[in-house]
């Protein structure tokens, strides 16, 4: 009889266990605190535009104003340019400026792209700003910048 | 690494621009999350990199970093200069590739 009980209450624990364990995978937590040696949006910044100074202006950057959910953002990169084989855009880098890793991600554009424009998801840990910067076939760099309010972090907020 | 969903459309005509969706399941997990029974740092897995190619031309290629949503869906455009493949590789976090291709016919 003894025995019994005690099978059960295993039973129910293993299982709350693993519902919790469950849980925190749909809700794709943590992206955890910035570690102390982690690198500035700006460094990453510098090391892809190889010292060339970013002018306002050309790059769209569209996101939510208000993002309910940081675990996935919708945005979109639209850059100004011909595309055309002597003049185009060769690189698109977007930044989350306040989250642990900044990096988002490095396009690569051809002339054949006939658009520059990229569009997709990110996490987002709290509000902050994105940048998307632009690397043209002739050497400039353009970029573009929005701010979003995070209500809920997508990297443990 | 899940199935991967693209949308290409079938026909189009030669120099219009078309949009190309491509998504995969995958759980991008960031490397910075912490079993919560063990307490350990979960390691990085994700997938680092997308690349797209046209009748065997490179379209369009990206790094993806953990700051990528799980089920990283990607959209861009191409203009199409005729018929041809477009063929997608996904590559992970340890070298694993997955590959998708569809067909636009040019009109």
């Amino acid at each position: 009889m003894t025995d019994k009980i005690q099978i059960e209450v295993v039973n129910r624990r293993t299982f709350v266990l693993g519902a919790s364990a469950a849980a925190a995978l749909v809700a794709l937590a943590p992206l955890g605190s910035t570690p102390a040696s982690a690198k500035a949006w700006g460094d990453y910044l510098k090391e892809a535009i190889k010292g060339a100074t970013p002018v306002e202006g050309k790059v769209k950057i569209d996101l939510p104003e208000i993002a309910e959910n940081g675990n996935t953002v919708p945005y979109k990169v639209n850059v100004e340019s011909p595309m055309s084989d002597a003049d185009h855009v060769t690189d698109v880098h977007v930044y989350a400026t306040g989250n642990p890793g900044p990096q988002v991600i490095s396009a690569k554009f051809t002339p054949m792209s006939g658009k520059a424009y990229v569009k997709g998801r990110m996490r987002l840990a709290k509000t902050q700003e994105i940048v998307a910067v632009a690397q043209m076939s002739n050497g400039k760099v353009y970029m573009g910048k929005t701010t979003v309010k995070v209500t809920i972090g997508g990297c443990g907020g | 690494m899940a199935k991967p969903r693209v949308k290409v459309p079938k026909k189009a005509k030669v120099g219009d621009i078309v949009e190309i969706k491509s998504m995969i399941g995958h759980k991008m997990e960031t490397g910075l999350r912490k079993n919560k029974k063990t307490g350990k740092a979960i390691p990085r897995k994700i997938i680092n990199s997308l690349v797209v190619t046209f009748a065997g031309k490179e379209l369009f290629s990206a790094i993806l970093y953990p700051s990528v949503s799980a089920n990283p869906y990607v959209a861009f455009n191409l203009k199409v200069p005729g018929s041809g493949d477009v063929v997608f590789t996904w590559t992970e976090d340890g070298g694993k590739t997955t590959t998708a291709k569809k067909t636009i016919t040019a009109a």
